[in-house]
């Protein structure tokens, strides 16, 4: 075999391993496993901002961050389910901003699902058992892409709803900063 | 001769049922004014396309079996005027033919147009049908505000009333397509198409979304049900009634976790908590012939396998896999149930 067709198996060989490493695409039709749970946080009652060191990163983080499908059935919850009557697209209103860099609660993607599901002082709703584990944690994915957290191959080009706005791929990307949630 | 006769037996109950079924999905079916009037301008089509296109290969044939026998006065020769009287008069015939031809077809398709379009204007019902992935959410309008009546996936049409349907979508393109009644016609996102419709015979067709919608495309059907006019004013003021208070302890658990569990969320129930405004209206589920947008007949068993995993059986639907524990799922379709 001579050396300039060896080279080339070599390319193909490494780039149908780099494929197969690709899971951005990953699409689990049905939440796997079956009940699983956002990471029990603590509740609007007990919680300020910061006053809780981050827990380990939860694994199942891995299956919904920078994941296509989860930003995108997210998106469409964030319209339906009217997180936008109060943070409206990403701006905020009567809710906080998504699109900057702070996070009072945390910006990884499982203190976002806790956040989601337990609720917060001041009016966030807690919406456990509102929403599948698996919602939530789409709607995660979406939150932390409205500030351009998820890497770029993940997010859409285009949006799943009817939409002016500028595409996805094109939000700036903030910093991840939880330093307004220093214990006051 | 037993092995011939098997598959024979195995295609007769299929071919019986077809005959059963034969105007439940066909451009054949005659079931609406429109569908009559389309079918009239497509057998008018084919049959002067038919004669012209045998003429032509007749002509053809002809041409191929005298070929050499006579010296051809083709233009380039310049000797046209040359030709046989006979010849003269019969492209003279054939150029008139396929005049009058073309101007039939205009004529027998500018008459289709203006009697559908004349139909259009006398509207007497309007239905808003709005397109979603991947099933159809139905509005039928009024202005009395108490009389306006939300469904989902069923649509009742009264027998010889023009129908008028506005046509809308929440996400992608789909298309509006009932063969045996008339279609289709684009549901387009940000913008209102509108179909109308005079049923002239009472029966149950399948309406199909004709526009590829995503990955359940071929799970997004309607049944549509023309009423005669009594029956059809029953129905509507059937509809129209709040969802029943459960009975049974075992519906009564059921709709306590199905108004303020997740089903609420997405699912509309009348009369009760259940407010989501994203998913079918299920207010008079069980009256329904089918679940989730034709993709199963509905039936308890049915009903039990959707709402345990319905992305097994749907998969990408925008229902999730909740994973009920055995005791909930039995309360819940008790619950459904009693939605008639």
């Amino acid at each position: 075999m001579s050396s300039p067709s060896r080279v080339s198996l070599l390319v193909l060989g490494a780039a149908a391993l780099a494929l197969a490493a690709c899971n951005r695409e990953e699409h689990h039709s049905r939440a796997k496993p079956i009940g699983e749970t956002v990471p029990a946080g603590e509740s609007p009652d007990t919680i300020f901002p910061g006053s809780s060191t981050a827990p380990p990163l939860d694994p199942r983080a891995a299956l919904y961050d920078n994941n296509v499908n989860a930003i995108s059935q997210g998106q469409q919850l964030f319209m339906q389910m009217n997180c936008v009557g109060c943070h409206s697209h990403g701006g905020g209103g009567m809710g906080p901003p998504l699109m900057d860099d702070e996070w009072r609660y945390g910006g990884r993607i499982d203190q976002i699902a806790t956040t989601i599901a337990e609720g917060r002082p001041n009016g966030m709703p807690s919406w456990r058992g509102k929403l599948t584990e698996d919602q939530i944690w789409d709607l995660a994915a979406y939150v932390r892409s409205l500030s351009g957290l998820p890497s770029k191959d993940a997010v859409a080009s285009r949006s799943e709803s009817m939409s002016a706005g500028t595409p996805q791929t094109l939000t700036p990307h903030a910093e991840m900063n939880n330093s307004d949630a220093v214990p006051q | 001769m037993k092995l011939s006769a098997r598959p024979l037996a195995a295609v007769l109950p299929l071919l019986l049922a077809a005959c059963q079924y034969q105007h439940y999905q066909s451009d054949f079916g005659k079931g609406a004014v429109e569908d009559t009037q389309f079918l009239t301008l497509f057998t008018i089509f084919i049959v002067v396309c038919a004669v012209m296109y045998l003429l032509v290969i007749g002509f053809l044939f002809a041409a191929i079996l005298r070929r050499g026998r006579i010296e051809a006065n083709v233009v380039e020769s310049g000797r046209h005027h040359e030709s046989h009287p006979l010849m003269q008069s019969t492209l003279i015939g054939w150029a008139a033919l396929i005049g009058v031809g073309l101007a039939a077809l205009a004529v027998a398709s500018f008459v289709t147009d203006r009697s559908m379009a004349k139909a259009a204007t006398n509207e007497k019902l309007s239905i808003t049908l709005t397109g979603n992935q991947w099933w159809w959410d139905i509005v039928y309008n009024s202005a009395d505000a108490s009389k306006t009546l939300r469904t989902a996936n069923e649509l009742h049409l009264p027998l010889g009333v023009p129908t008028r349907i506005i046509l809308k979508s929440n996400d992608v393109i789909h298309s509006f397509w009932v063969p045996s009644l008339a279609g289709k016609q684009d549901l387009i996102p940000g913008r209102e198409n509108d179909i109308t419709i005079v049923p002239k015979r009472t029966g149950i067709y399948r309406g199909q979304c004709a526009e590829y919608c995503g990955t359940q495309h071929a799970h997004m059907s309607l049944v549509v049900v023309v009423d005669s006019y009594p029956d059809f004013i029953k129905w509507w003021g059937h509809q129209l009634q709040p969802a029943p208070a459960p009975a049974s302890p075992l519906a009564l658990a059921g709709f306590k976790y199905v108004t303020s569990g997740p089903c609420s969320s997405c699912h509309n129930i009348g009369g009760t908590q259940a407010s989501g405004q994203v998913a079918p209206d299920l207010t008079h589920l069980a009256s329904r012939k089918s679940i989730a947008a034709g993709t199963l007949p509905m039936s308890e068993g049915n009903l039990y396998g959707w709402v345990e995993d319905p992305q097994s059986l749907k998969p990408g639907v925008k229902m999730p896999t909740i994973g009920l524990p055995p005791d909930r799922l039995h309360a819940v379709v008790a619950y459904l149930e009693t939605l008639r």
